[in-house]
């Protein structure tokens, strides 16, 4: 079970570690934010899933232990949900106050504003 | 064990310090926030993790949760601020 944990906390380990670099290394806010916000979820699902599951080895599934495994599965869940929510109402903002993608040849691939309401 | 866990913490460590360079020289707001929230979120990582070295994770766990909770609610309240002042920088 130990190593079960190991490879669950290197997994998100690696995850976060290559959302710094892509945060760090991309050009535009929208590509950060595409970096950031994938692998900040899939990271934080394996660390706590990894820490859960070595918790209840360790304690061998006792009560109390499965109620502070069941608690990291809930905030696992609650970021699966809350984070990408997060990352489009920020995008969404982005957007809206008229933020163009980045292109590589510098022409822009949208029009803004996209509509006139 | 405890070192293998005190290593991932040091590791998760040197990564909050990096993403700090976003925070400051952030070309615009946006990126500010998301470096907020991705600090969050290997914070509450690193909580649990502190929690697992102090062998106190009963209450560790609980702290975390109300962190990832306030962190949620923090980037969704920014958004909505800074969507409604549109000349924001």
């Amino acid at each position: 079970m130990d190593l079960v944990c190991k490879v669950f906390l290197l997994a998100g380990l690696f995850f976060f570690t290559t959302a710094t670099i892509g945060f760090l290394r991309f050009p535009d806010f929208y590509s950060r934010m595409h970096a950031t916000g994938k692998g900040d979820t899939l990271g934080i699902l394996l660390s706590l899933i990894g820490l859960a599951i070595y918790h209840l080895a360790e304690h061998h599934f006792s009560w109390p232990a499965i109620v502070i495994a069941s608690k990291l599965i809930l905030i696992a869940v609650f970021w699966f949900l809350g984070g990408p929510t997060a990352t489009h109402a920020l995008l969404r903002s982005a957007f809206d106050t008229g933020r163009i993608p980045w292109t590589k040849d510098g022409r822009p691939v949208i029009k803004w504003p996209p509509k006139e309401k | 064990m405890e070192s293998f866990f005190i290593g991932i913490g040091l590791a998760l460590g040197t990564l909050i310090f990096i993403c700090f360079y976003r925070i400051v020289f952030g070309p615009t707001v946006y990126d500010r926030i998301i470096s907020v929230g991705f600090i969050g979120t290997m914070t509450v990582v690193l909580l649990v993790l502190m929690g697992f070295i102090f062998k106190r994770i009963d209450m560790f766990v609980d702290i975390s949760l109300m962190y990832a909770l306030l962190n949620f609610v923090g980037t969704l309240v920014f958004a909505k601020y800074f969507a409604k002042n549109k000349g924001a920088k």
